[in-house]
């Protein structure tokens, strides 16, 4: 296939699910907000700190209340990674390759676009929070469901597997770390209950809820920290992302299990491998979020490497020679 | 819906031969009109026009330097084709196409139509679109206009003329197809009761021309596309999707060791046909264009070594200048030794002196084109242009007369529109698509283009025109 339309398809499924993970994210955290007691309530602070966006954020509004909050990660064109930006994003992408998508994959990111933005201008983030990020869900669930059922599955459907599983990774570790924005007052404590809300709060965020309660019962932070970086069942938690990824890139180059022909397949193989061996203790001794730094920082690695290895062209066709060979 | 007395206005409508009778290809039609319940036909249109919206059935333009996207407006009420009319339409327009391939390779050629003193050598080597890279060389299977449409009007006096030829990528194919889709979706009763003409095969037959002038057995074929900004490119995309090939921006191919290729995850592939909706000039930046940044540098090479075929044979623009169009009855005479079937527009030549003199002394009845403009630009409208207009257009003329040619205003058929709740009448053009490979294909109808605006003559979609479904009854 092409590699312009490769890195289309990759980067319009990481946009529809960074869009996906920005709407589930802000819901739980709106609604985690309300819960809160006098004094700690309109923490907004942490919602885009943990974007990483604080800096433009501040440049754009300053003091961030609940409007701009909701405009920053809304609507506003001038943050990439807007709920708007992101669907506007993977809308173009697709439109440049559609000829590679089924007419319903299309005609539905298409008409999507136009309505949310359309509910934009109306102003429904603001009246009707929830229902409006329920619709967003749904625009990508319906997506992904689309690209599962109409897509061959062949070198497309990989390199749109390949993009949502990196994204997805990606958006469990800033789940994560948002507890690490959350100021704990000092006279609250590990376990309290205010304490056990916010890590509440992050297994919603993760859609993770009902799954963690029938692996682990208790909400224990700990375990909370297992299940959504270390298990292999749960489709959000990093490593099962990992997995998933693999197997995609593999299927993608052909190459056997438990050896690497470029380098993306060789960090990516080398992370996964980690997730495989670690346990949770070793994750909260080095500290849970200087882990999540080291492997945000692994995760970016290996989106290089992706770009470099498949969407990049190094070799001139003068090497052609070596390719027909290998077509033979 | 009640249909009130009609107005013609003294034009040709396409649809009534009087104030209440319509002609014999739309009995049918008009009486299914009439049964529907008042509003039904306003209910259609807005689903219509939904699903246009939907399948992202658009065109590119720019407002104020910010890219727009609107959908290609369309009436649905169609243009309907008498079987008979149709047949003669369809043997003047492989005439015509025919003829102009044979010139295009004698130009490039022998030029044995310029030793017999029948078109002056100045009007051929002066125009914009000839290519002097094509000296000596012959395209594949002898053909060069792979892919024409042929404008044509109906005029007051009920019959067709040409007004213009398109061998230059020309585009709205995509639209005669989606629309036929929408159409059959919204009126299935019509479709089912009248023997209409099918269009899917276009594809198919575009298909078959290029592996027809591909240098090698199972070519691999693309679409060469100026890329997602370009105002056709929902056709470009929908046309490749349409024929299973690759839809392809410059960028993706490298010219390289003698041959094309396009960049793959799996390395890099030859390319053997293109089908590029890109410019001559811009084709290649080292041979043609150096500013281009939408060919493949080296590309012409490649060509040229009859290692890549390309539709349209770059140079082919030759026969679609304005000033040609003039020459081109005496060009069918010269190859064919037959009168044309399907007569030009009354042309006259402003590089000719007796003709440049009627011209100027004449512009207010006149519609005055730049050779090689396209899209309805560089005209002047003498009957609805200003006193200003017309005498700033006179200096155009005389500083550069081998560039414009002049027509009467003829009058263009009307078909009628929906306007509000009403049926008025709206003037119409017609473009037929003609494929050029193994045989000549005449797609069935084409895209009927409609100046929405009451009064407008100007059916171009980038100056307020749409379109409408155009029906050939078999």
């Amino acid at each position: 296939m092409l590699t312009r339309v490769a890195d289309s398809i990759f980067w319009m499924n990481r946009y529809i699910e960074r869009m996906e993970n920005n709407a589930r994210f802000i819901d739980v955290n709106l609604s985690l907000s309300m819960d809160l007691p006098q004094g700690m309530q309109e923490q907004w602070e942490p919602l885009v700190q943990v974007t990483g966006e604080y800096e433009l954020f501040e440049e754009l509004y300053g003091e961030p209340n609940r409007e701009n909050v909701l405009r920053f990660l809304g609507s506003d064109l001038k943050n990439s990674n807007s709920i708007l930006s992101c669907l506007y994003s993977a809308r173009e992408n697709a439109r440049g390759v559609r000829e590679n998508l089924s007419t319903e994959l299309w005609e539905h990111i298409n008409s999507s676009y136009i309505n949310i933005r359309e509910e934009f201008e109306k102003g429904e983030i603001f009246q009707n929070a929830a229902g409006f990020f329920k619709k967003i869900k749904t625009v990508s669930q319906l997506f992904i469901g689309m690209v599962h059922s109409t897509l061959s599955k062949t070198e497309g459907w990989h390199f749109a597997n390949l993009g949502r599983m990196m994204e997805r990774a990606d958006n469990t570790t800033r789940i994560l770390d948002l507890k690490y924005f959350y100021l704990l007052p000092s006279s609250q404590e590990v376990g309290s209950p205010l304490d056990l809300l916010e890590w509440h709060a992050i297994l919603k965020s993760a859609s993770a809820y009902e799954m963690y309660r029938k692996s682990y019962g208790k909400i224990q932070s700990r375990e909370i920290v297992e299940f959504l970086i270390l298990d292999r069942y749960f489709p959000r938690a990093i490593r099962f992302c990992l997995i998933e990824a693999e197997n995609s890139i593999y299927a993608i180059t052909g190459t056997a299990n438990r050896t690497y022909s470029n380098t993306a397949e060789k960090k990516l193989g080398a992370l996964r491998s980690e997730l495989d061996y670690l346990s949770v203790a070793e994750i909260i001794q080095f500290g849970l979020h200087e882990y999540i730094d080291a492997l945000q920082s692994k995760l970016n690695d290996i989106s290089a490497e992706i770009r470099e290895n498949f969407f990049l062209q190094k070799e001139s066709p003068a090497s052609i020679e070596q390719w027909r060979n290998k077509e033979e | 819906m009640n249909l009130g007395a009609y107005k013609l206005d003294g034009f040709f409508d396409e649809m009534y031969s009087s104030q209440i009778e319509a002609r014999p290809e739309y009995k049918f039609y008009k009486r299914n009109l009439e049964n529907l319940p008042e509003g039904e036909i306003q209910r259609r249109k807005h689903l219509v026009e939904r699903s246009l919206l939907t399948m992202g059935i658009t065109f590119n333009f720019y407002k104020d330097e910010v890219h727009s996207e609107a959908i290609f407006p369309f009436d649905i009420v169609p243009r309907i084709i008498g079987s008979d009319e149709w047949k003669l339409l369809e043997k003047g327009l492989k005439q015509r196409v025919f003829a102009e391939n044979l010139f295009i390779q004698d130009i490039y050629n022998e030029k044995k139509i310029i030793k017999d003193k029948v078109i002056p050598p100045e009007v051929i080597f002066s125009s914009r679109a000839y290519l002097p890279q094509m000296e000596g060389f012959t395209p594949p299977k002898k053909i060069w206009n792979h892919i024409n449409g042929t404008d044509l009007i109906r005029h007051t006096d009920g019959n067709y003329y040409v007004l213009e030829d398109n061998l230059r990528c020309p585009s709205g194919v995509s639209y005669v197809l989606e629309n036929r889709e929408n159409m059959k979706r919204t009126f299935p009763e019509m479709f089912e009761a009248l023997n209409v003409c099918p269009v899917y095969e276009y594809p198919t037959r575009l298909l078959d021309m290029l592996h027809y002038i591909s240098h090698t057995d199972s070519p691999r074929i693309g679409l060469l596309t100026p890329g997602a900004y370009n105002s056709a490119y929902y056709e470009h995309s929908f046309l490749a999707n349409q024929m299973g090939i690759d839809l392809l921006v410059g960028s993706d191919m490298v010219a390289d060791n003698g041959a094309v290729w396009i960049k793959t995850t799996n390395g890099y592939k030859q390319v053997d046909v293109l089908y590029r909706r890109i410019d001559d000039n811009f084709l290649d930046p080292l041979y043609l264009n150096p500013e281009s940044l939408l060919g493949v540098p080296g590309l012409l090479r490649v060509y040229k070594n009859e290692k890549i075929s390309l539709a349209n044979a770059p140079g082919t623009g030759i026969a679609d200048d304005k000033v040609i169009y003039a020459y081109i009855p005496k060009i069918i005479k010269y190859y064919l030794g037959e009168e044309p079937l399907i007569p030009n527009v009354p042309t006259y030549v402003c590089s000719e002196q007796k003709d440049l003199g009627y011209v100027l002394s004449n512009l207010d009845t006149l519609v005055v084109k730049a050779a090689n403009e396209a899209g309805g630009y560089g005209m002047l409208v003498g009957p609805h242009a200003t006193e200003k207009e017309k005498l700033e257009f006179k200096e155009k003329i005389r500083a550069n007369p081998r560039n414009y040619i002049a027509q009467p205003t003829m009058g263009l058929s009307r078909v009628p529109t929906l306007s509000g709740n009403e049926l008025e009448g709206r003037h119409v053009d017609l473009r037929p698509y003609i494929v050029y490979g193994k045989d000549i294909y005449v797609l069935p109808g084409g895209l009927t283009r409609v100046a929405l605006k009451k009064g407008s003559l100007v059916v171009n979609s980038s100056q307020g025109g749409g379109s409408k479904d155009t029906w050939v009854i078999a």
